[in-house]
This record gives C-alpha cells, sequence and structure tokens, in this order.
C-alpha cells in the first residue's frame, strides 16, 4: 500500500462582489445544447514579479495562461460552452479585467467573457477573477482566491464552478475528482490498481501497487475514505481506505467474499454483498460501532446497492424474478419493488445525488446501454448504447454521468481496451475522460471546495 | 458490357458466395462441435488434476445448473479427492465478460458453490473445498465470441496444498 496524502489545502475564498443584476445570459442545461454559449476567457493577467516567481516555484511559464486553458478546458467538456480561440482576442489581458471593451468581444460574438489577475502574495498564489456579461456590459461575479501555487489546477476548476453556477443556476462538478481502477496487461492476467485523478484527468496518483485484485471504488461523502474490493491474500472482501493515512482495514469479519460496497449518504455506514454457500444478500456495517446489519434475506443474488439521498430508501440489483432486474426497498429491507420491467437485464443501478432518478446498465439483444429511470421505474431513456459499458457515476449536480466502456478483442484477443467516458442526462456530449492507463469502475467524488 | 462478359461476372459472383457459404459452414461445425445448448464441451482449456479426471465444469449464459457431462466430470473429482483424502481443493467460480461486474462476482461464486454441493453428495466433506469467485476477473480465453465466452463460464477445481 502506497502511502498517499492528498492534499487538501483549504482555499481561501474571498467574494468581492457579486452582481445581482438581471441579466441576460443564461444557459439552459435541462436540454441537449446544440447551441454551445460562445464564452471568452482571457488569459489571467500577472505582473513580472509573480511571473517570475512562479515560474520558479513551479517551474510553469505564465501560470495565469495556464489557469485559463483549465477554464476553458472545462468549460468546453461540459459542452453547454463554445470558449473562442485567444487568437481573436483585441484586448490586452490586464485592461480586460479592469474594464473590458465590450464592442470588441461582442465583435468575436462572444457573449461571456472571463478575465482575471494572478499575483504572488507572501509566496501564495492569489487569483482574482471577473465574469461579464458582453452583451448587456456589466459585470455578473467578481471573486478572489488565495491558496498554495501547487494548488493552481484546483484554482481553475473552482472558478469554473463559479461561472458554471452563475450561468446555468446550478452547481457545477469541476472541483472534483473521479477514483477508478487502472488497468493494464493481458486479459487473462489483468493488473489492476486504485487510481485518483482529478475530474479532468490531471494529477493521477495510484493508491495500490497491483499485487492484488481490486475492484469497485467509492468514495465517502467527505471524499476521505474509499470502500473497494480487494483480493488480499485471495480473500475477496470489502476494504476501508483512509486517502490521507494510507491505512486500510477489512470491513466486518464475514466468512465468505464480501463485494460491491457503498456508503451511507450520511457516511455512517458500509452497504454491500456478502456471498455464501451460492447466495448473496445485502448487509450494512456501521463504522463506528461495527454492527453488522442483514438487510435483505432471499435466496437469489442480490448486490449493487445504492442508498437515496435521504438515506430512506435503497435500490439494489437481483435475480429473484429469474433474471438480473432493479429493485427498491425501505433501508429496512421491508416493501421490496420491482422497478424494472423493460426488455433485457438490468444491473447496477445507482440512485441520482438529486433523488430523482435512478441510473443503470442495461443488457439487450448483445448490447449495453447505460440509462436512467424515475424511481418508481418509469420514464426510462437509454443515454448511450455500446458493444459493452456498465458502472455509471453520477456527478455531484446530478447532470452528468461517468462510466467505462470496453471494446472486444478479436479471436486472438487482441484490440482490448477499458476507458472511461461521460455523458450528460440529455444523452448528449459523449467523451472519453482521459487516463493515463486502461480505466474502469469510475466513481465521482462531490465537490471538494463549497 | 457485352453480355459474356455479365455471364462471366455472374458465374464469378456465384462461385464466390459458395467459397464463403463454405466457410462459414465449417466454422459453424468447429463451433457446435465444442458447444451444446450454449455450454462448452471441448477440451482445449481443460486441464487433470489425475489422469482422467478434468478439472474443470462449463456452464450456459447467466446459468449455474451443472450439465449431464459437468456431473460425471464431479464424480470423478469425488471418486479421486476420496482415494486422495490428504488433498484439499479450492473451488474457482469464473463468469464470461458479458455481464456487469458485481453480479457476476454473485454469479461465479454460485457456480463454484454448485460444484461443491455436487463433490459433497459424492461424499467430499466440506472442510476439504474451500470456493473462491473471480467474477469475470480472471477469463482463460481473451477472445469476444460465443467460444471463448463459454470457456470461461466455468468452475475450476484446484488443489490447495
Amino acid at each position: 500500500m502506497k502511502k498517499f496524502k492528498l492534499i487538501l489545502n483549504t482555499i481561501l475564498i474571498l467574494f468581492i462582489s457579486i452582481s445581482k443584476s438581471y441579466s441576460l445570459v443564461e444557459v439552459d442545461i435541462t436540454r441537449g445544447n446544440l447551441n454551445p454559449l460562445p464564452i471568452a476567457v482571457s488569459p489571467l493577467f500577472q505582473d513580472n514579479y509573480s511571473n517570475t516567481f512562479f515560474e520558479k516555484e513551479l517551474e510553469i511559464k505564465d501560470i495565469g495562461s495556464e489557469i485559463s486553458k483549465v477554464i476553458e478546458n472545462n468549460l468546453k467538456q461540459s459542452g453547454l460552452f463554445n470558449p473562442l480561440s485567444k487568437d481573436a482576442f483585441l484586448q490586452k489581458p490586464d485592461i480586460a479585467h479592469l474594464k473590458p471593451r465590450f464592442e470588441d468581444w461582442t465583435l468575436i460574438k462572444s457573449q461571456a467573457l472571463i478575465t482575471g489577475k494572478v499575483t504572488a502574495v507572501d509566496e501564495k498564489l492569489k487569483v482574482e477573477f471577473r465574469l461579464w456579461d458582453v452583451l448587456a456590459g456589466r459585470e455578473m461575479l467578481a471573486l478572489a482566491f488565495t491558496t498554495v501555487p501547487s494548488n493552481w489546477r484546483r484554482v481553475g476548476h473552482i472558478i469554473t464552478d463559479k461561472v458554471y453556477q452563475r450561468l446555468t443556476g446550478e452547481k457545477g462538478y469541476f472541483d472534483t475528482r473521479i477514483i477508478y481502477v487502472s488497468e493494464e496487461g493481458p486479459k487473462t492476467q489483468r493488473i489492476k490498481k486504485l487510481a485518483i485523478m482529478d475530474q479532468d484527468g490531471f494529477n493521477t496518483k495510484y493508491l495500490t501497487l497491483g499485487n492484488e485484485l481490486v475492484l469497485t471504488p467509492r468514495f465517502n461523502p467527505t471524499n476521505q475514505m474509499v470502500t473497494y474490493l480487494s483480493y488480499f491474500r485471495n480473500l475477496p472482501r470489502v476494504y476501508l481506505l483512509d486517502i490521507e493515512t494510507g491505512i486500510q482495514e477489512v470491513v466486518g469479519d464475514f466468512p465468505g467474499m464480501t463485494f460491491a460496497p457503498r456508503f451511507s449518504p450520511d457516511g455512517k455506514k458500509i452497504i454491500m454483498s456478502f456471498a455464501k454457500d451460492g447466495n448473496s444478500d445485502i448487509y450494512t456495517m456501521d463504522i463506528e460501532n461495527r454492527i453488522v446489519e442483514r438487510i435483505t434475506n432471499h435466496p437469489s443474488i442480490d448486490t449493487s446497492p445504492s442508498y437515496s439521498p435521504d438515506g430512506k430508501f435503497i435500490t439494489f440489483n437481483s435475480d429473484r424474478s429469474g433474471y438480473q432486474q432493479i429493485y427498491v426497498m425501505k433501508s429496512d429491507g421491508s416493501n421490496v419493488k420491482r422497478i424494472s420491467f423493460g426488455k433485457g437485464l438490468y444491473g447496477t443501478p445507482v440512485w441520482s445525488p438529486r433523488g430523482d432518478l435512478i441510473a443503470f446498465t442495461k443488457l439487450h439483444k448483445g448490447k449495453f446501454y447505460i440509462g436512467v429511470m424515475r424511481v418508481d421505474g418509469k420514464g426510462e431513456r437509454l443515454l448511450t448504447e455500446n458493444y459493452y459499458q456498465e458502472a455509471p457515476s453520477w456527478a455531484p449536480n446530478g447532470r452528468v454521468l461517468i462510466f467505462y466502456r470496453e471494446t472486444k478483442s478479436n479471436d486472438k484477443g487482441e484490440g482490448f481496451t477499458a476507458k472511461l467516458w461521460s455523458i450528460d442526462l440529455t444523452g448528449y456530449n459523449e467523451r472519453m475522460v482521459n487516463t493515463e492507463t486502461d480505466a474502469s469502475d469510475p466513481s465521482w467524488s462531490s465537490l471538494l471546495s463549497n | 458490357m457485352n453480355l459474356s462478359k455479365i455471364l462471366k461476372n455472374t458465374f464469378l459472383v456465384i462461385l464466390l458466395s459458395m467459397v464463403v457459404s463454405a466457410c462459414a459452414t465449417k466454422k459453424t461445425a468447429t463451433i457446435d462441435s465444442q458447444i451444446q445448448g450454449d455450454v462448452y464441451t471441448g477440451t482445449d482449456t481443460v486441464e487433470y488434476l489425475a489422469k482422467g479426471v478434468p478439472d474443470r465444469v462449463f456452464f450456459a449464459t447467466n446459468e449455474t445448473i451443472l450439465t449431464t457431462m459437468s456431473r460425471d466430470t464431479l464424480r470423478k473429482q469425488a471418486a479421486w479427492l476420496r482415494e486422495n483424502p490428504s488433498v484439499n481443493v479450492v473451488l474457482e467460480g469464473h463468469a464470461d465478460e458479458r455481464g456487469t461486474r458485481e453480479y457476476n462476482l454473485a454469479l461465479g461464486e454460485r457456480r463454484a458453490n454448485a460444484a461443491k454441493d455436487y463433490l459433497m453428495t459424492y461424499g467430499v466433506s466440506a472442510d476439504r473445498i474451500s470456493v473462491i469467485s473471480y467474477g469475470k476477473e480472471r477469463p482463460v480465453d481473451s477472445g469476444s465470441n460465443p467460444l471463448s465466452w463459454s470457456k470461461n463460464r466455468r468452475s475450476v477445481t484446484v488443489k490447495a496444498n
């Protein structure tokens, strides 16, 4: 176990001003957005002293420009914004940040503008930014952050979250991380490691060495702990890992395989399956007092449990009808109801953080789908079809899903890949998520800063 | 284009399609001889615990039922285990890649237990048998086709000591 210290330095957020005036610029994220909002992200301006300081400190030239690229990339990946080419910008970053000449930005068809300034203050990184409504010719938002210089990418993510929230009216999902399983080697002897990275694929860290098979990592609500399945000593068991200390422990004392773990929404319990004598049922364990509770008791396979955000219900996967289907029950195991009734098999149900939808994997006629349905099973919508894909995980705002997709091998077993993909709830904006290696079993963190 | 050329082309097309269908028939025949009712019946990947004692049994998609052939294999294993009382075994249950990971872990566990139950019926005591599921994590054949998948849906009896 490689010890890994998660850098969660507090970022000081200083509100300069938030203009509450009504604005023309807004983005509707409830539909597939075929006309992304044209936005200009001006490189953040920096004085000579700051430039030299950060170049020495971070070995990065022009940190202001790099932060603006982080923002630009985030906005582009969201599918809701169209960041304009910097080549077309007429106004210099420092002047634009003070007072944009709106006609210059209207000319290049920009509707919103982000400007900013980076300074070195007491060896810290201070970033100011402003969001401007170009058509109305006024400021919409102005904020400043101070943090350690190594946190510069996070500043870019936080700025994106603020801009996203101001323009869409919903919280963003950019200052987040993804925990996943990194995969290498041939299919028959795949080497798997736990890995964690920023939502945009940067800052990858490996949490295990690959000596034992690891699967299905999931964050706790504060993103400090991870629960996952490890084959340590060839005993497949659910583990709990403290990311900061690197300390890991087996969850519960079960005389058989435990798997499919997730945290309860308050982070106090782990819910998982326990398999014994050919039967898998759902159990919970209280992390603090270690009390184990049995939730289902049925001779079928019961697995992939996921709590509703209020903790009152659990959705899970069972083949009690003869085939894999999705069920919902009260969190004490009572009132079990089947909710999936479409054609095909259904698996990996996961409750939306907004509470209104359940995302799932569906297998029908040899194709795999990622879809969503309401919690009563109605309104099923399939978002994407492919040769193989499964295991959706929600972005904290409940607008985007991340999952993994595998390609078909030829008869020699060549051509196999596993990659992470994301798609909007609208079914639009499907994108591959960059990872250093092949990847599977992604789990999205909550927002790191609120 | 004159008539003879058209005829010639038509003939070529017919000839080609005959070749293609001949290949198709041949391929189906090989798969058919190795899969019966969705269960692998070949010997490609099979190893032996002892002479005449195959180490594994195969399953149909999403199924944990033991076929006649599987039961025959397990009876041979049971007889061999009764003759070798010092040997303990691990039953490794596996699934193919066409299912969700967590469900496949449960399915592999169920398959290995189906084999375990049968060995116990034929006189092997439970404390000599342990069970582990690998779900779809350890395929023996890395192809993505029905034959490869059928080889991977298996329970393998492995000597533990």
